[in-house]
């Protein structure tokens, strides 16, 4: 007898195939995550509208949830967000239902704008559905805070930030070590294939048991790119530091950086 | 698996890089020796040295991070190369890279424990970074305009080619006494060939009543601390003849160069101890040798199958010229000795590029070169070949699009900056924005379209270690600190008159010009020549007319120069003038610091 657990197995990215067998079976939820104007000029059949700036103005774990009723979505149903920003702002968007509890959330593999190359099937009807009821358990395993983060560090956990090699030069939270954003995603794919990431992660000498906090700039986008990335390599133990480097730099902490080097006038831009 | 997929349909019949430089193995081993450094494994000398093999410089205040060189040889460089290294240095880089004075490519600040991955990246598209650093020989340069320039005798290209082939990894040359490099120009005018251990310009001679194609080699040249330009072999050295020779010196140096002494170790040293006629000698008998032991086994790989070019004319209409064509036309592009055919030369900012720009680069080189490629410069500049000349006005518009399109490419406004302060351990000066300041500078003052200043070069070095070449440069710029009472401030020590062309000679020390004061200064010089030049002068040879004591009315030797030039260079006080005592890309007050340098690793 086979004893699978009742806990669905996660999947943090869904390629294009899988998702639209299960757009035919109406077996998904689907969720849009840029602009309103972007939206209504197309978007995947049947997705729904959340524009990320909508979830930032207040992602309450209770707006939250209210969202996620009024798109119809149940304890029990699939959800899959995409965006056309690199996958960034649909990680965050994917990381926050997680943490309000709910288990069955993708990142679309690849962004909107390669959908659309690949010519796929796209609508302009906006989608609506029947509210449907949501429970509320919190994940604050998921969840890094600022106060959570000196004693997780002494305790061994790392702290990745995920954003462009010179602003980490020009300063990041001390210890943290850089994985730039762009370094997670391949040419075609939000994500690099599991493979290389896990190489990545095994040069930078950490274990896969590791207690890993990602952070970026500000809202926790870029750095929620970075979380699905460990994630999909079969990581478990990775928390978001949501409020991230602004949080931080407000708060006056400490900061670490590359002292006496003119990186900056190396950029062409 | 997805069955779905973005078709690849990119390739159709252009041409594919030729030659594999890469080597994943490589890569893999790479992960592995930083691992056990990271673990204690290796010592920090003993890894150094590893890493610099593979063409890894440590990078300004850290190990921690790494410069890693792309080697290109002869300067040849693929669409899907340029693609690559845009999405390398985005991934692992700082999102721009940087065209070195040596035709390689240069991605800053990779954590050294991304390097395998890049090294990686690099293998999967036929590129490496072997040997572009450490003491072995570097990359085998070429001119960018070899095959097309119009005074050339014969294309030198395949012979770059073969000769890097022949030499990268080669056990002969992985342990020397220090860096060793080649040089192949085309002509006279357009290359280094005086500046290096080996430079080469092709020749040809009639005997037998054939003709024979052959090199004139230089030996022993070279830029640093103390320079020394080159001396020619002998006449003529046949083709048959130019591995032997080239195997033969590396030979000597191997054995004979200084090992103790790093200030002293390369070739040049070697020739200046012996005296030319015995090291020349030496050298002569030593090829001689390998003539007979090896000419059995050891052969260049030439490859001089003409090519088939590819793309033709794409401009059916005739286009509207562009604001800023011409000006551009006049700096930036050369006709080929093909007619009908024009080399696009691209002005970067002391090398930099962006990823972006890097990915227009390669469709440029897909859309517009019948050669289906491009080169790297010996400028920190991008070339363009095979260009038909009714496309120019559409590559302009192209360029203007992604602020490429600069002019002055060909002109004194082309600054070469090395990389200073911004990444180099023992730069006393950010010579790279410096360089970028005196380009805007030119172009703001539209300099670029002077006729008088266009062959002469401005180029800086953030130390006296002339990895920015100013000893070539008709004015050269190498940094150092200077103090005003217990304040210190970026200076530069200006030289005159460097030239690398036949007349090759090292500038002339000609006084110290405070960073914030360099381009007062360089202006004023400009504006002392056009009040003293002669009819038909040019600030080049102009210069050398004042070095020569042979100066006119007013400026009649050097001295005077320094004197007219003494009022822009004064250092105010700190209270008078607080931005003076400011490095450029800094917010505070200069102060000199270096850490360990890896130049003779
Ligand atoms: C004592 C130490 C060094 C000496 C004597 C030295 C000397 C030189 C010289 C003479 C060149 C001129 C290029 C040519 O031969 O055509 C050069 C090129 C260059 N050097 Fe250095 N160098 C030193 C250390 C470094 C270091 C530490 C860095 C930075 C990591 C560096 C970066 C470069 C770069 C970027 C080039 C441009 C050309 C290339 O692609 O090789 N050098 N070096
Ligand atoms: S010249 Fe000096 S500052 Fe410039 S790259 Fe070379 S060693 Fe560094």
């Amino acid at each position: 007898m086979c004893c699978l657990s009742k806990e669905k197995i996660m999947r943090p990215t869904i390629d294009v195939d899988a998702l639209r067998s299960e757009i035919r079976d109406k077996s998904v939820r689907v969720l849009d995550i840029r602009k309103e104007e972007d939206y209504k000029q197309s978007h995947i059949p049947d997705a729904v509208n959340l524009p990320l700036a909508n979830l930032l103005a207040d992602d309450s774990p209770e707006k939250v949830l209210q969202y996620a009723q009024s798109f119809g979505i149940s304890d029990e149903t699939p959800v899959v967000v995409y965006d056309d920003t690199f996958g960034a702002l649909a990680s965050r968007v994917a990381w926050t239902l997680q943490y309000i509890g709910h288990e069955d959330v993708s990142l679309l593999d690849i962004t909107y704008g390669t959908w659309k190359k690949m010519g796929l099937e796209t609508s302009t009807e906006k989608t609506s559905f029947d509210k449907k009821n949501h429970s509320l358990k919190l994940r604050p395993e998921i969840l890094a805070t600022v106060d959570y983060l000196g004693p997780a560090k002494e305790k061994g956990a790392i702290l990745i930030d995920n954003r462009e090699r010179l602003n980490f030069l020009e300063n990041h939270i001390p210890g943290a070590m850089n994985i730039p954003y762009r370094m997670l995603a391949s040419p075609d794919n939000i994500l690099r294939p599991k493979e290389e990431l896990k190489r990545l992660i095994q040069n930078r000498n950490i274990a896969p048991d590791a207690e890993v906090i990602t952070y970026c700039g500000s809202v926790g986008t870029l750095s929620g790119l970075g979380y699905y990335a460990l994630k999909s390599i079969g990581m478990e133990n990775v928390k978001l530091y949501v409020r991230s480097f602004k949080e931080w730099k407000s708060l006056e902490k400490p900061i670490e950086r590359q002292n006496d080097a003119n990186y900056w006038d190396l950029s062409a831009e | 698996m997805s069955k779905t997929s973005l078709s690849q349909s990119k390739g159709d019949n252009l041409p594919r890089p030729k030659i594999n430089w890469g080597k994943l193995e490589e890569a893999e081993k790479f992960a592995e020796m930083v691992k056990l450094f990271r673990r204690g494994k290796i010592n920090r000398d003993d890894f150094r040295r590893f890493r610099l093999q593979h063409g890894a410089y440590g990078s300004r205040m850290t190990d921690d991070y790494s410069m890693v060189r792309v080697k290109v040889p002869a300067g040849e460089v693929y669409p899907e190369q340029l693609e690559r290294l845009a999405l390398l240095s985005e991934g692992f880089s700082i999102g721009s890279a940087h065209v070195s004075t040596r035709q390689n490519f240069q991605l800053h600040w990779i954590a050294l424990e991304d390097v395998s991955e890049v090294m990686r990246g690099l293998a999967e598209v036929g590129m490496t970074s072997r040997e572009a650093c450490g003491n072995s020989v570097r990359n085998v340069m070429c001119s960018p305009l070899a095959g097309v320039c119009t005074q050339e005798v014969f294309d030198p290209t395949p012979y770059a080619l073969a000769t890097a082939k022949f030499l990268l990894r080669n056990p002969m040359n992985q342990s020397l006494p220090r860096k060793f490099k080649l040089n192949f120009t085309c002509c006279e005018k357009h290359g280094m060939a005086r500046i290096v251990d080996i430079g080469l310009i092709p020749q040809k001679i009639d005997a037998d009543g054939k003709t024979h194609n052959g090199f004139k080699i230089f030996l022993g040249g070279g830029l640093g601390a103390q320079s020394f330009v080159g001396h020619q072999l002998e006449e003529f050295t046949s083709e048959e003849d130019l591995l032997y020779t080239i195997i033969a010196v590396i030979r000597v140096y191997d054995r004979m160069g200084n090992r103790e002494n790093m200030a002293r170790n390369r070739m040049r040293y070697l020739v200046n101890e012996l005296g030319w006629e015995k090291f020349q000698n030496i050298v002569l008998k030593e090829r001689a040798m390998v003539r007979v032991t090896q000419s059995i086994m050891v052969k260049l790989d030439l490859d001089k199958i003409p090519e088939v070019l590819g793309k033709m004319s794409i401009s059916s209409d005739t286009p509207t010229k562009p604001e800023g064509f011409s000006r551009w036309m006049k700096s930036n592009v050369i006709s080929q000795k093909q007619n009908g055919y024009s080399s696009v030369f691209l002005t970067l900012e002391s090398g930099d590029v962006t990823s972006n720009q890097l990915r227009t680069m390669a469709e440029i080189a897909r859309e517009f070169s019948a050669e289906g490629r491009a080169r790297t410069g010996f400028l920190q500049d991008m070339v363009f070949r095979w260009v038909k000349d009714e496309d120019l006005p559409k590559l302009y518009s192209k360029l203007l699009e992604v602020g490429l399109a600069n002019p002055g490419a060909l002109t004194m406004a082309s600054v070469i900056g090395c990389s200073g302060t911004t990444s180099c351990n023992l730069a006393l000066t950010n010579s790279h924005r410096i360089a970028k300041e005196i380009q805007r500078k030119f172009l703001e003052l539209k300099l670029d379209v002077d006729d008088d200043l266009r062959d002469a070069t401005i180029k800086i070095s953030g130390c006296p270690n002339s990895c920015g070449q100013h000893e070539i440069a008709t004015i050269g710029f190498f940094g150092g600190g200077g103090r005003m009472g217990k304040e210190m401030y970026p200076l530069y020590s200006m030289s005159l008159g460097g030239r690398s062309d036949e007349q090759a000679m090292l500038g002339l020390t000609c006084m110290k010009v405070p960073a914030k004061r360099v381009i007062p200064a360089i202006l004023k010089i400009i504006e002392i020549f056009k009040s003293d030049k002669k009819n038909g002068e040019t600030l080049d040879s102009w210069i050398h007319r004042v070095i020569d004591n042979d100066g006119s009315n007013g400026v009649k030797s050097f001295n005077d120069i320094k004197e007219i030039l003494k009022p822009v260079v004064v250092a105010p006080t700190i209270e008078q003038d607080k931005d003076f005592y400011v490095d450029y890309g800094n917010d505070v007050s200069y102060h000199a610091r270096t850490g360990k340098g890896e130049c003779a690793a």
